[in-house]
């Protein structure tokens, strides 16, 4: 071999030896995308505990209610109005927990009441910890059925507006854009007078509106994905559009996808609580958590706790799932890393 | 761009025209009629549908509603013997109105400081606490908010009025617990954008010319920072016009808002129907200004075909 005359014998090299076979062993194992975004969410302290505290409130509404011997709609007039009392914390006065109500008369001595209720009773002397927790477990159903819902439809729509694109296309998006000119909760509050106020119907007066954003975020997703080289290349190895979009397009959008059901998840739950709040929630004797809440506003100046507990619970559950939202957004996004 | 701007009123007719049918069949399917009194006779009943026009074929009643809403008669209420629901509308938006600005003049004051601290201040703990009032102003719900506020200041402290809506002072409570949201909207906005435009090239430029640094952060980077906050006035509309019904009803706040609960719990449709109408007007709007102002002031929007930026 020759190189600008000179010629290039073996005795010229030197061999790399054992500095470029360590360099070779340094280079880290290969990480897929989730499980780089989890090791990225586990560094955002917020978000995890955002989703520790998701995981504990979840467990608690499944396995809360059968914690103590009370049901949900177990009434007794013998008992109402009780403040909170919880064992051993009794003992320390200033967590408010001693069964003491805010005018300084122990309720359970002056009504012979020997049980404990933990976070307390309401008006007709049902056990708020029982209600609570059955209640997050409806608003809990709710904001996860709409999740669902929203995902299914907002997935299915966007990928097709954007992957057959022209006048499909053209026509799916004007529908969007009259949809979107209507203001969600108007809607919500028409279809609910309407149908009676339940369970399904609150869900699918949300998600008729609900999924709009989802179809905007996978359509621009999928009209950025659909013009790059590895679609083209399975297209010209004859992937049929159906296996493109669900093989190819959907699984690369995921990230969008999860982080948009992640913030619709609190809104759900915050509509519902909204929509019980101005009378058109759920019937009694179900619950959930906006009713709770706005059960105890009736008796807010003498009994508090009614509404602190409930409050509490909700509020935790909205900043648990926006706090995990923004660290997923945060870990998915490639262009955040530091 | 007037191309544009025709195209985007268009829209807007449009909308407003399927929310407006909407609202008909639904008040049609919707039971009883607004003369229901036993006290009235059959004769009478007749005479009254006759008067109101009720006996027309449904075609030619959609008609004349259509008409009645461009002229601002939105009918007349169950609830209130004989008062239009315009008058209603009319006598009850100057609070709600008040209510709304208030909070978002105080709110925006304060999230656009908070947002600005926060970006100056960056992976500080000025920052973090920034980013915490945001996260809890954007989570806790407002009616959780009022009644904390109303609990805690109004009863337990005393330091102001729990309801009603007799001066200033009873304005407070209610103006801060629909601030809460704008505040956090707008701190983590500006702060996103504040950091986006600080990293930029011209803003070392001016640095590096011996600008002062005030100078720098609120003529080069404050004024670039500022020109997509219109994005964020859609949501913010909505989460005012929600939070009306909520916190009025809590401090018993005689707006809108009020109003329209009372009417939901009582069944008095016209109102409804006239106030959801009045909103889904005031939204539709909001969104068209912002459409338009977005495509005048970021003229890249109007290149790349006058899509409107993510606003949810």
């Amino acid at each position: 071999m020759k190189v600008n005359e000179y010629e290039l014998t073996d005795d010229l090299f030197e061999e790399s030896g054992k500095a470029f076979e360590e360099k070779r062993i340094t280079s880290r194992p290969s990480s897929t995308f989730m499980k780089d975004s989890w090791l990225r969410l586990r560094k955002n302290k917020g978000a995890f505990t955002g989703l520790i505290l998701i995981i504990l409130i979840m467990f608690l509404a499944a396995f809360g209610p059968y914690m103590n011997s009370h049901g949900f709609d177990e009434q007794d007039l013998t008992r109402t109005n009780l403040p909170p009392k919880v064992p051993v914390l009794e003992n320390l006065s200033f967590l408010g927990v001693s069964g003491v109500d805010i005018r300084g008369t122990d309720q359970y001595a002056a009504k012979e009441v020997p049980d404990y209720y933990w976070f307390g009773t309401d008006d007709l002397g049902r056990d708020l910890w029982t209600r609570i927790w059955q209640g997050t477990r409806i608003s809990l159903y709710i904001a996860f059925l709409a999740a669902t819902l929203d995902l299914v439809i907002g997935v299915a729509y966007g990928s097709i507006s954007a992957y057959y694109g022209g006048r499909i296309d053209n026509v799916m998006q004007r529908i969007i854009e009259v949809l979107m000119g209507i203001p969600n909760l108007i809607v919500v509050i028409l279809l609910i007078l309407i149908l009676k106020p339940g369970i399904m119907s609150i869900t699918l007066a949300m998600v008729i509106t609900g999924w709009v954003s989802m179809a905007r975020i996978v359509r621009g997703q999928v009209l950025k994905l659909k013009g790059q080289e590895f679609v083209l290349a399975s297209r010209t190895l004859g992937a049929k559009d159906k296996n493109l979009i669900w093989g190819h397009l959907i699984p690369n959008s995921l990230g969008p996808i999860i982080i948009t059901t992640m913030f619709t998840i609190p809104t759900a739950i915050f509509t519902e609580a909204f929509l019980s709040f101005i009378g058109l929630g759920l019937q009694p004797p179900i619950a959930s958590l906006g009713m709770i809440v706005n059960d105890g506003f009736k008796m807010l100046k003498i009994y508090p706790h009614m509404l602190m507990f409930s409050s509490v619970i909700i509020s935790l559950i909205m900043i648990s799932f926006n706090l995990l939202g923004d660290g997923l957004r945060d870990s998915f996004d490639p262009k955040m890393k530091k | 761009m007037k191309k544009y701007i025709a195209s985007r009123i268009g829209y807007m007719l449009f909308t407003f025209l399927i929310i407006v049918t909407f609202t008909f069949f639904l008040m049609q399917t919707l039971p009883g009629s607004p003369f229901n009194d036993e006290r009235l006779s059959e004769t009478q009943k007749e005479v009254l549908n006759e008067r109101y026009g009720l006996n027309e074929p449904l075609s030619v009643q959609y008609f004349k509603y259509l008409g009645n809403i461009t002229k601002g008669d939105f009918g007349v209420s169950f609830q209130f013997d004989g008062r239009s629901v315009s008058s209603i509308i009319g006598e009850r938006i100057g609070v709600s109105a008040i209510l709304g600005a208030q909070s978002l003049v105080v709110g925006m004051i304060l999230g656009l400081f908070l947002g600005i601290i926060a970006a100056l201040r960056h992976n500080t703990f000025i920052d973090y606490g920034a980013m915490v009032v945001a996260v809890l102003g954007l989570s806790i719900p407002n009616f959780v908010l009022a009644g904390l506020l109303q609990y805690w200041v109004g009863v337990r402290l005393g330091w102001l009025p729990v309801a009603f809506w007799e001066g200033f002072e009873y304005s407070i409570l209610p103006t801060i617990a629909l601030a809460a949201f704008v505040v956090a909207t707008m701190a983590r906005f500006m702060r996103t954008e504040m950091l986006d435009v600080l990293g930029n090239e011209y803003i070392t430029t001016a640095r590096a010319k011996g600008i002062k640094e005030h100078t720098v952060i609120l003529k080069h980077g404050l004024r670039n920072a500022m020109i997509p906050i219109i994005t964020i006035l859609g949501p913010l509309t909505v989460s005012l016009m929600t939070g009306t019904l909520v916190v009025e009803k809590i401090f018993s706040v005689p707006g809108l808002g009020e109003q329209f609960v009372k009417s939901i719990l009582t069944n008095d449709y016209p109102v409804i129907m006239g106030v959801t109408l009045f909103y889904s007007l005031l939204f539709i709007i909001v969104i068209l200004i912002v459409d338009l102002l977005y495509g005048v002031i970021d003229p890249r929007i109007r290149l790349s075909g006058g899509g409107r930026r993510e606003g949810k």
